[in-house]
């Protein structure tokens, strides 16, 4: 049921790359050796395959390919008396080791990583629960609570960011009248404005905005266990919750996997919310900055501040490279040992 | 019938042509600006108003919008296709487009000699030796009250500090209303409207600032660690989760009529004329005590500069010295309540709250924010960490010595006067 039938469909495709292979073999040597004529009637070329890659590549070259080399290659420059100049990896050295600048980065650093633990501890769960509880075939209404908890996540940045600064908002806000309707005024703070809650509160924003991903992609995962899997596990007296753990749990965990590391690449490029919800500062004192908008200060400048366009590049690297190696540790550590199942 | 319209088209065209003719030996020219809300004011009544003084030039105000202004600027300064007049943005902007050699020095013009070195620092060389845009407007910080309010609870306009912080405990002690209308949420209110605000009377003014230039004093002077304890008395002032208060929070609090004192910068005017529905009025910075002199900051916001490369230099040099003259700022500031002229004849402003801000001019003595001049050049920003800072003494997060400390910290660590 398992790994074989995979290899058997990966199949056709190693093949076609094999097949590629020679027929490139060839190609050169037909190029080298076209004066012979003994030669078996080489294969035509394919160029199709290049047209047909051609515009996909040139627009992803121009987009993202070039833009990102040369950010990589700016980070090596800096600006000595007014002319742009190799300084090797100086910048990564005052980055790192300039006391304010190392400070300001490790504590963005900081940040993201508590910003990305809590996607992962709420979101992701949150997600997984949902869809779980929307697969249910009893429910009532599944499409409109589906509807309802994705849409969010189609509205802009913009608005959920305003949206929730009032809903917050110490003056006009419902919440501390909500909350004085159960009694719980007392509990209610101006959480955005303080150091120790902000940044726990943005997180929680954007977990609400983006809750939707995760529990559309598990939530299809879901409904991909066939039903003979189900009732099999129901004839051997597996139900209810043991069932969810034991069964669908275990199914779903590539999806969840995939959701995970979809957060990662997200949370380490997160940066609109907060900019919408905290400024470009990121305060209070700093307690919402993340890598997103440290990069955006340095790269854009801010108010008086201009642009560094060589530092902010820096930063850049090392956000490219810290989600690089996030996902390479999930691609080669963990993606190779979760056990796949086809039906 | 074809005759006669082709005889008309021919006479039309040959009038016409030579209407065309006449107009070819008029000047126009062309103001870059960020101000999209002045076009009107422009339009109606400061180019009429030039325009008829000197014939034969014709002026075109063309804005750009605010936040793509200097960008669009520079592009085109460096594509020789700006316009003949280029709207300076305070300090470092401008310096820098002097320095590439885009504004022309104006030190000479007729007219400079109307502006105090004060009006002109946010357009001079750091040596003082070249002004190289010609003063335009100025927003003075203060506060603005609800008369009403006052009023009823029979507070006396505040002189110093100490009557300032018994009015707000009166205020606070009756309930009514919220005694400060100021949030730390978006960090530079807690700056501009709360520490550049009041700082200048700690300071002295200019002698302050130009001393933290010189290396001579320190952020961590007493003078300067002043301010930011007062700020730090304000926070009991404030209205309930005041963190999380934004800057048109602020605005509406004060405006609704639920707050009394609002910390405010003259460009607040225009808004709240046409908002509030209660009489309001204002006042400057208290001072420690009371015969002290009082200082306030009038702080540089816009002023025009000659594009290097323009065609017409000596009739845009007409223009320049027109709005250097008094008669410009007169149109001006009335037109736009709180943003005053920054000419030091006088001007009669119409609106009563305008006339209040600018007459602290005549007994207090200006300044402009500390930060803005040169030592916001560096990183950190200081501009940027004073933002922080502010708000974090406001918020209990720091207290004023350590905030103090972290400024002056972050100043030395890229920044060495001159000697």
């Amino acid at each position: 049921m398992r790994g074989g039938d995979r290899r058997r469909s990966a199949l056709p495709h190693i093949a076609a790359i094999d097949e590629k292979r020679v027929g490139a073999a060839e190609a050169m040597s037909s190029a080298i050796s076209s004066e012979d004529s003994i030669e078996v009637p080489a294969r035509p070329r394919r160029w199709h395959i290049l047209v047909f890659l051609l515009p996909a590549v040139i627009v992803y070259s121009a987009v993202m390919i070039l833009p990102l080399i040369e950010t990589l290659r700016l980070s090596l420059f800096n600006t000595v008396d007014g002319q742009s100049t190799f300084v090797g990896l100086s910048n990564f050295q005052v980055l790192f080791g300039d006391e304010r600048w190392a400070a300001d980065f490790w504590r963005a650093l900081k940040n993201n990583f508590i910003f990305f633990a809590i996607h992962m501890l709420v979101q992701n769960p949150l997600g997984i629960a949902l869809a779980a509880m929307l697969s249910i075939p009893k429910l009532r209404l599944a499409t409109f609570y589906r509807t309802a908890i994705f849409m969010p996540t189609i509205l802009s940045f913009v608005i959920v960011g305003f949206i929730w600064k009032l809903i917050l908002s110490p003056i006009w806000g419902i919440t501390p009248f909500f909350m004085d309707l159960v009694g719980l005024k007392s509990l209610f703070g101006p959480w955005l404005g303080k150091p120790g809650s902000a940044l726990i509160t943005v997180s929680l924003i954007s977990v609400w905005q983006n809750v939707g991903i995760p529990m559309m992609l598990i939530y299809a995962a879901l409904l991909n266990i066939p039903d003979e899997v189900i009732e099999a596990a129901e004839c051997d007296g597996i139900t209810g919750w043991s069932q969810f753990w034991k069964i669908k749990l275990p199914l779903v965990l590539p999806a969840i996997g995939m959701v995970s590391i979809l957060t990662f690449v997200g949370n380490f490029n997160a940066f609109d919310l907060i900019y919408t919800v905290q400024g470009a500062l990121a305060g209070p004192d700093g307690a919402t900055d993340i890598l997103g908008t440290l990069l955006y200060r340095t790269f854009f400048g801010f108010q008086l501040q201009l642009g560094d366009r060589s530092m902010g590049a820096t930063i850049a690297t090392v956000m490219f490279l810290i989600i690089l190696a996030g996902v390479s540790l999930y691609l080669f550590g963990i993606q190779r040992r979760v056990r796949r199942y086809q039906f | 019938m074809t005759r006669t319209t082709l005889k008309g088209l021919l006479l039309a065209s040959s009038i016409l042509g030579s209407a065309g003719l006449a107009h070819a030996e008029d000047v126009t020219l062309t103001i870059e600006s960020w101000r999209n809300d002045d076009l009107t004011i422009w339009q109606e009544k400061l180019i009429p108003a030039f325009e008829a003084k000197n014939p034969g030039i014709k002026v075109v105000f063309a804005p750009t919008a605010p936040t793509e202004y200097n960008a669009a600027l520079n592009a085109k300064l460096d594509a020789g296709s700006a316009g003949d007049l280029v709207t300076c943005r305070p300090f470092d902007a401008s310096l820098e487009l002097y320095n590439k050699k885009h504004l022309a020095d104006l030190t000479g013009l007729a007219g400079m000699e109307n502006f105090s070195p004060v009006a002109k620092a946010a357009w001079t060389t750091d040596d003082g030796a070249a002004t190289f845009c010609v003063p335009m407007a100025s927003v003075i910080h203060g506060f603005i009250y609800n008369k009403d309010a006052f009023d009823k609870l029979g507070i006396a306009i505040p002189a110093t500090e100490a009557d300032f912080f018994a009015a707000l405990d009166k205020i606070k002690a009756d309930g009514t209303y919220i005694p400060l209308a100021m949030g730390t949420k978006d960090l530079w209110e807690a700056a501009t409207m709360g520490y550049q605000n009041i700082g200048p009377t700690y300071w002295k003014g200019e002698e302050g600032r130009a001393a933290l230039i010189k290396g001579e004093q320190k952020l961590t002077d007493a003078d300067w660690v002043e301010p930011y304890k007062v700020l730090a008395k304000w926070k009991d002032y404030l209205g309930d989760g005041f963190e999380a208060q934004t800057y048109p929070d602020s605005q509406n609090l004060f405006t609704l009529g639920r707050a009394a004192i609002y910390p405010a910068g003259s460009w607040e005017i225009g808004l709240f004329n046409t908002q509030a529905q209660f009489k309001m009025g204002a006042f400057p910075p208290p001072v420690k005590a009371a015969g002290d002199a009082c200082y306030i900051s009038d702080h540089n916001d816009i002023g025009v500069g000659l594009n290097a490369k323009s065609a017409h230099p000596e009739e845009a040099k007409k223009l320049l010295s027109w709005i250097a003259s008094p008669e410009f700022a007169d149109i001006y500031a009335n037109s736009l309540p709180g943003f005053f002229s920054l000419n030091s004849t006088p001007v009669v402003m119409k609106d009563p709250l305008a006339q209040e801000f600018v007459s602290w001019r005549e007994k207090c003595k200006p300044t402009i924010r500390s930060t803005y001049q040169i030592l916001s050049r560096g990183t950190p920003n200081l501009e940027n960490e004073t933002w922080v800072e502010s708000a974090n003494v406001i918020n209990g997060t720091d207290t004023p010595e350590v905030a103090a400390e972290k400024l002056q910290k972050g100043l030395d660590s890229w920044y060495k006067p001159a000697k």
